[in-house]
């Protein structure tokens, strides 16, 4: 199986991956090119399962030996039992979810925990653009125009966190990290995050 | 070398024999499903590679409704022009299903017309051919038969049963009888059970034989054979294995060899003219009866409504066999959808599964023409899958 070098995996996918515990079922949703089931099945041994739309590239995770369904997660995980896997994770895609109350709650049913990453909304810099350029903000996690944006949900550390308390989901680790888009560097960030972390990572467990 | 290029190397499969298979010999006759006793059963099978010392390496294809054991290769007297095995794009050396790693199986099914025991066999209770006295089978039937087989070359268990159509049916029939013999699965193009839409052009392509004069209620085996009826019968069946985009792409309206219409029943269009061709060329290899047996079979195959003791997906729960589900966005015989069904039992009984929907417009027969995304993507995954 073709694995990635720990550092050469995007940052919030490295502090995700230090999250699961060894020998667990993980479900990646929307899993690309596999990089994070792969790393996890050779370094921690989980029995994984991704899902992934484009078929070029549920096939090169396939051709690497993981188990990944083609197809919408949205509809995917309807299909699974309670409790099916130990940590599902739904890594940079809840901002482009239709409906994300409701693709939580699945994930909280078929998992006993699940892990969320997305973009910080509240960024300092998108804070500026709106107040000093009166504009939609655009910055390199969040790069489209209004028009063709596929991020359709306008989420910050403090929307999330009151949206968990709401609906009684524990937070049970919660890490907030500044790194440019899609780069294997960067850092947490420990106050003051919701106005500085360009991403905010959440594992969710549902209370009883 | 990547993972793409390796599974591109190009190598023929050779030369390869045809091979035969005798059980069953009265009184110890095979009961089938139906509760018909049948024998002796001969089973015509040919294989490609080396079993290994530790016997894990053994692949078993598993052929649609009109192909045979001859997957890939050539025989030793076909002329230098012959065409090799159907699948000869998917087996050989260095290819999906690659003979340098495995050993490659295929049998002709139970009810054919290549080698195997089937209607057009001679019964020995008359010493003529059975025709219609011939029991009617099933796929289950067929998976038993290919046991035996197995048994017979000393092989306990699969790397992978793989198959698309009719041929993705004996796959999951496996899984669901015989499951630890089974490492992991490959079904492709294929369904847990006939739609009615399926089930129809069956019942349309048995009616084209069963009404030419010449089938004879399946007694033509020494006289003139029900070529017609057959023909058309292959006719329907092409249609269903195309779809509307290759056939707009390959024919369209184009006339066939003149300008104008002729304005009568000879055939005008490029497409009548093809369907001809795939029938006559068709009535020369296939036995009409056995078209009859082998479709009511695959439309008795339902793998969702079963009462025990008959097995289903329930009675594999959670076992280790890896599933490699693979269906063609064009095709209108076994759609998508059906894939999606039986990805939705596989995953709410806990089994391993993987899901790839091709995109190609080529319709149902898809798998049988050469892509090499289907070859990189059956490679790799065959690759991943544990040797014991």
């Amino acid at each position: 199986m073709v694995f990635p070098e720990t550092e050469q995996m995007r940052f919030d996918l490295q502090v995700i991956a230090s999250w699961i515990d060894p020998g667990s079922r993980v479900l990646d949703l929307g899993c690309g090119n596999g990089e994070l089931l792969a790393w996890l099945t050779v370094h921690k041994k989980v029995s994984g399962v991704g899902i992934e739309l484009d078929e070029e590239k549920a096939a090169s995770c396939i051709a690497n030996g993981l188990s990944v369904l083609q197809g919408d997660f949205n509809d995917e995980v309807d299909d699974y039992p309670d409790k099916r896997f130990d940590y599902v994770i739904l890594s940079q895609t809840l901002q482009q979810v239709y409906e994300p109350a409701r693709l939580l709650y699945s994930l909280s049913r078929i998992g006993r925990r699940f892990i969320v990453s997305f973009p910080n909304f509240s960024h300092l810099s998108i804070r500026l653009q709106l107040l000093l350029k009166g504009m939609a903000p655009k910055s390199e996690e969040l790069p489209y125009n209004w028009y063709d944006t596929p991020n359709i949900r306008v989420i910050t550390l403090k929307d999330f966190r009151n949206f968990a308390r709401d609906v009684g989901y524990r937070i049970v680790e919660e890490t907030a990290i500044k790194t440019d888009h899609h780069a294997n560097y960067g850092r947490g960030v420990k106050s003051l995050s919701n106005l500085r972390a360009t991403y905010g990572i959440f594992m969710i467990e549902k209370e009883a | 070398m990547s993972v793409e290029e390796t599974y591109l190397e190009v190598g023929s499969a050779g030369v390869v024999e045809k091979q035969f298979f005798t059980y069953a010999q009265p009184p110890h006759e095979m009961i089938l499903e139906s509760g018909a006793s049948l024998g002796p059963i001969t089973i015509a099978y040919e294989t490609w590679g080396k079993l290994s010392a530790k016997r894990d390496n053994a692949v078993l294809v598993a052929h649609a409704f009109s192909g045979d054991s001859h997957a890939a290769g050539f025989y030793p007297d076909e002329p230098n022009d012959a065409k090799p095995g159907w699948w000869d794009s998917m087996v050989g050396p260095g290819k999906g299903l690659d003979t340098d790693k495995y050993f490659v199986i295929c049998a002709n099914i139970l009810g054919g017309c290549m080698g195997t025991t089937g209607p057009s066999s001679i019964n020995p209770e008359t010493g003529a051919p059975y025709g219609l006295d011939f029991p009617m089978m099933t796929v289950g039937d067929i998976i038993e038969s290919q046991k035996i087989l197995l048994d017979y070359l000393g092989i306990s268990s699969l790397h992978t049963v793989i198959g698309g159509s009719v041929g993705g049916m004996q796959v999951l029939e496996w899984c669901v009888r015989y499951p630890e013999m089974v490492r992991s699965a490959i079904p492709i193009a294929t369904t847990m059970r006939h739609s009615a839409l399926a089930i129809a052009f069956n019942e349309v392509a048995r009616q084209a034989i069963m009404v030419d004069p010449k089938w004879n209620r399946g007694n033509y085996y020494d006289s003139e054979r029900p070529d017609l009826g057959l023909s058309v019968a292959r006719m329907i069946g092409h249609v269903t294995y195309l779809s509307d985009e290759a056939m707009r792409r390959k024919f369209g309206r184009k006339l066939q060899n003149k300008a104008n219409f002729s304005y009568g029943f000879d055939v005008d269009f490029m497409v009548e003219s093809y369907l001809r061709y795939q029938g006559s060329q068709f009535v020369k290899r296939f036995d009409a009866n056995s078209v009859l047996y082998i479709t009511k079979a695959a439309d008795y195959f339902d793998l969702v409504n079963r009462e025990p003791p008959a097995k289903s997906i329930q009675d594999i729960r959670g076992k280790p066999i890896k599933f490699l589900v693979i269906s063609y966005t064009s095709d209108w015989l076994y759609p998508t959808y059906q894939a999606k069904e039986l990805i939705q039992a596989l995953k709410r009984a806990d089994l391993d599964v993987s899901f790839c929907e091709i995109e190609a417009d080529c319709g149902h027969d898809a798998f049988l023409i050469p892509d090499k995304r289907l070859g990189t993507l059956i490679g790799g995954f065959l690759d991943g899958v544990p040797r014991n």
